[in-house]
């Protein structure tokens, strides 16, 4: 038994403990949020929030997230209502098919935690670890500029 | 006179993208999301070699294989064929392997986790032949012959070894403009295979509903090309073949012709099975399995006067189309139109060939052909004017197409055309004079040589020639319940905005807020075919259906006096439900119908080749590392006329994402194989630029609406793929004084001609010699 902190809440899985967090949070816990693009940390599509750090979850082995706040895109929204990044998101163009959005959403939280008011450099390196293949980044950019602005 | 409301301006606003709630929350469903009661997986076994035939298959007893559903090209109930433009391409290898990863067998089991090791237990011996992995190895006279067509294609056609398709173009006679040249000008052109890297991999789930038939749902474009191979496949009508776009995430036509083999392959396990079967490729699979970007070679003979005009020319355009036939007849059509540029060509004729080799068939991406055509065309325009003495602006400036010309295939221009505008206004925007004076300056003592390069294009929009007229489309719009307009096609969502746009038009036209207007999932057991969504026809070609089917929805509802004229949006709804409790149900459609007279020659090549063209002139900037042999772009200009731009923001996200990928192909994507098999299947060494890796993409609109689309809308979603390319090459050789004339250009292809000892000069300072193509530049004059 494996005990996690999703989205500051605790679950209880019976798994093996080398299952991947990736497949442990999409199949046994259902938060389908999570994706995986290459399976091997190179894309990002499978980002969560290890104890506030941007980690890929395809890399992790799940006991090595027992005892770690996991955050998950589940968990950003407050409810119905979407947290601003999101909404940054909507209204710039910044998703385009949606898998790596994400993913994208979850770099950015951890972006601006870290540079509240970033500079397009820092937002060029702070999302470098997430690819997106359909906009060329541009309206991604545009997305945490406007979040950064309302923050 | 009932007072008539001002219709909001939505289009060309930027209304919220229509699933874009979903997507930013995560709650977007893709295949790989959905699980069904019972579901087993499935996992495909592939041939280890490029060419042979199988001996034997066994499997070794350390597998429990009582606990798998195994199938092979035996149990295919219909035609062992995935059925594009013809069928030379098996479901599953039944003796012969045609290339590597060729699909064998297909394995289910409940538990995924055991198919890996299942697949790679299975042994299969083989007799293995001689195959060839290059166009030069396919049309070598004493190779070998790795493709047999259809006899029935053969019956109507000449058919040349290995040779999938050939087009001839001919407009005049160029042996005349050849007589009468000052400059003849050769070169040749060669361009990489590239893969579409959709963020999600291809995945299907099938179900196999006894009587009902087979039922398959996952990531796609073209539900209705999947409802066609599962036709032969299944031997089934169509009405018993049901396929469903789940939320797909990205494509750029990696997903056209693909779905049609996993959803074949999944239908099968599931019906010998007895549950729904998911197949999901994982990346590795993914990129070694299945289609990317036909590899080119092009090479141009062109016939120029010394006052800079083009008299005439021929071009030769090849493209390694893999190991069956797929899209690639298709793919070469393109790019044999698109071969000849915006530019007059008084006499021309491009020759044109797809190739087989042992390679995973090439299929559709983003372009279909016309950026490998297009690339080649860019680079020589460059080089033409360096042995003419001109700029690259002026040379292109005494031979543009203008309004009433006529193109390479004898097309009118009835259209607005300005190819001198679009160059003046895209050269000042990225403020090309001044920075081209200010480099040569700086690139005399500066280890990294900065430079510009431009390329001039078009593209055309729709299907090619009479296709439109073919497929037919149609589009419904019915009332939902609660009396709002629902919008019924086969045409998918998969990032580019169909369904946002589609809903801006429906809105527009039936004077609604967009929130009214809700848009079907594309589930070929309830929408009708509106064509598959490519060719950058779903907002120009499918978007005017709508438009009329709105109109005609509206007129319905007027007409039966349960809508008054001048409604409100509260009068609609509330007039659509007693309508729907009057009637029972409101449907009305519409079906594609020429715009204007549309005449085209399949035999000849010649008339009206697309019915609307954007128009585009792109200019890249880069810098040359002389000390890492690295080039980068630093800045980047994409303006074009694509007519009315329905909605700003995702439009310019497309033309952003269309020239990452452009970058991508022109100076980081390389595509390695090993006999035949992609050696560099993973994200980790198959480079795509990230969010460092990219300059500012800044994008420019002229619009000229076009009666032929939507609210006066062109296609706009694959001409930003065909300009980066030649514009990033053209700016390496401004900025280095090398021509370089193959993509993908990597840091070691720079290193091995800048170390290359005495002849590293330049194209422009000896322009009758050119140091990179195989073709010497001839001086007649």
């Amino acid at each position: 038994m494996i005990e996690l902190n999703i989205n500051g809440k605790p679950y209880t899985v019976d798994v093996p403990p080398m299952k991947r967090l990736l497949d442990v949070l999409r199949e046994d816990l259902h938060l389908t949020g999570v994706k995986e693009g290459c399976g091997e940390g190179e894309c990002g599509s499978c980002s969560v929030l290890f104890d506030g750090v941007l980690a890929n979850s395809c890399l992790i082995p799940v006991l090595q997230a027992e005892g770690v706040e996991i955050g998950t895109i589940e968990g950003v929204a407050i409810g119905e209502q979407l947290a601003p990044i999101q909404q940054c998101f909507l209204e710039e163009g910044g998703a385009q098919c949606g898998i790596c959005t994400p993913g994208m959403i979850l770099a950015t939280k951890h972006l601006l935690d870290k540079y509240p008011q970033p500079t397009l450099p820092q937002i060029q390196e702070g999302l470098a670890g997430n690819l997106c293949r359909c906009t060329g980044y541009s309206r991604i950019f545009a997305a945490v500029e406007a979040a950064a602005k309302l923050a | 006179m009932p007072e008539t409301i001002q219709p909001a301006q939505l289009v060309g606003s930027n209304p919220i993208r229509k699933e874009g709630r979903a997507k930013v929350l995560g709650q977007a469903r893709y295949v790989d999301d959905i699980t069904m009661p019972e579901m087993w997986y499935g996992a495909t076994v592939r041939s280890n070699i490029a060419r042979g035939r199988i001996l034997s298959i066994s499997f070794p007893p350390e597998i429990p294989w009582h606990e798998f559903t195994i199938v092979s090209a035996k149990d295919i109930p219909g035609e062992n064929t995935i059925v594009h433009l013809t069928k030379d391409h098996p479901c599953l290898a039944a003796e012969y392997i045609n290339h590597p990863d060729e699909p064998i067998l297909l394995l289910a089991h409940p538990d995924k986790r055991v198919l890996p090791a299942a697949v790679a237990a299975v042994k299969i011996e083989y007799e293995v032949y001689p195959a060839v992995f290059t166009i030069e190895e396919s049309e070598a006279e004493d190779g070998p012959q790795v493709w047999n067509p259809n006899p029935a294609d053969v019956a109507h056609h000449h058919h040349l070894k290995n040779t999938f398709k050939t087009y001839l173009l001919q407009n005049g006679d160029p042996d005349e403009a050849f007589a009468a040249a000052d400059f003849i000008i050769e070169g040749e052109y060669h361009t990489g295979a590239q893969e579409q890297l959709y963020i999600e991999n291809n995945g299907i789930i099938g179900e196999y509903l006894g009587d009902e038939g087979v039922k398959v749902q996952g990531s796609m474009q073209c539900p209705y090309y999947v409802v066609h191979a599962l036709e032969l496949v299944f031997d089934l009508p169509r009405e018993k073949c049901r396929v469903i776009q789940t939320e797909t995430g990205g494509a750029f036509g990696g997903k056209e012709d693909f779905p049609s083999v996993i959803a074949s392959h999944a239908a099968l396990l599931a019906m010998k099975c007895g549950h729904p079967v998911k197949i999901c490729y994982d990346r590795g699979e993914d990129m070694v399995g299945t289609t990317k970007r036909h590899p080119s070679r092009t090479r141009h003979r062109t016939a120029v006067s010394k006052d800079g005009r083009i008299l005439g020319g021929t071009i030769d355009f090849a493209i390694d189309g893999g190991a069956y036939a797929t899209l690639s007849p298709v793919v070469l059509s393109r790019g044999t139109i698109h071969a000849a540029g915006p530019y007059h060509w008084p006499h021309l004729i491009v020759r044109a060939k797809a190739m087989a080799t042992n390679i995973a068939p090439h299929g559709a991406f983003r372009g279909f052909g016309a950026p490998q055509s297009l690339f080649a065309l860019e680079r020589h325009m460059d080089k033409i004017a360096g042995v003419l003495g001109l700029t690259p602006e002026e040379f292109r400036r005494r031979n543009f197409l203008k309004t009433g010309d006529q193109t390479a295939t004898g097309q009118h221009l009835l259209e607005p055309v300005d190819m001198q505008a679009l160059l003046t206004r895209a050269l000042k925007e990225a403020d090309y004079h001044a920075k081209i004076a200010r480099y040569a300056e700086s690139n005399k003592t500066d280890p990294i040589k900065r430079g510009l390069g431009f390329a001039s294009f078009f593209h055309g929009s729709g299907f090619t020639g009479s296709g439109e007229r073919r497929l037919n489309s149609l589009v419904e719009i019915d009332l939902t319940p609660d009396g709002r307009p629902r919008v019924l096609m086969g045409s998918t969502e998969f990032g580019q905005g169909t369904n946002t746009v589609i809903s801006q038009v429906a809105a527009q036209a039936l004077n609604l807020p967009y929130e009214a207007i809700v848009i079907a999932q594309p589930d070929t057991g309830h929408v009708p075919d509106s064509g598959p969504t490519v060719a950058s026809r779903t907002t120009m070609v499918v978007g005017k259906l709508v438009e009329r089917a709105s109109r005609s929805l509206c007129l319905t509802l007027t007409n039966s006096g349960y809508v008054p004229r001048g409604y409100t949006p509260e009068e609609f709804q509330a007039g659509a439900i007693a309508y729907l409790a009057e009637h029972g149900e409101c449907k009305v459609s519409a079906r594609y119908e020429p715009v204007g007279e549309i005449f085209w020659d399949d035999e000849k090549y010649k008339g009206d080749a697309y019915p609307a063209y954007a128009w585009a002139v792109y200019v890249a900037e880069v810098a040359v590392d002389t000390r890492t042999y690295q080039a980068t772009v630093t800045d980047f200009h994409a303006l074009q006329e694509v007519g009315k731009v329905l909605h700003p923001i995702l439009a310019e996200g497309q033309i952003q994402g269309g020239v990452a990928q452009g970058i991508g192909y022109a100076i980081y994507e390389k595509c390695e194989y090993k006999n035949g098999r992609m050696m560099n299947n993973q994200m980790t060494n198959y480079i795509m630029p990230t969010s460092a890796d990219l300059p500012p993409i800044h994008v420019h609109f002229e619009e000229t609406p076009s009666v032929q689309g939507a609210f006066g809308a062109k296609g706009i979603g694959e001409l930003p793929m065909d300009g980066p390319a030649p514009a990033i090459l053209n700016a390496v050789l401004n900025a280095t004084g090398i021509a370089f004339n193959t993509i993908p250009l990597l840091p070691e292809d720079i290193f091995e001609r800048m170390t290359r000892t005495s002849d590293t000069g330049s194209e422009a300072l000896e322009p009758a010699v050119d140091r990179d193509t195989r073709v010497e530049a001839e001086v007649v004059a």
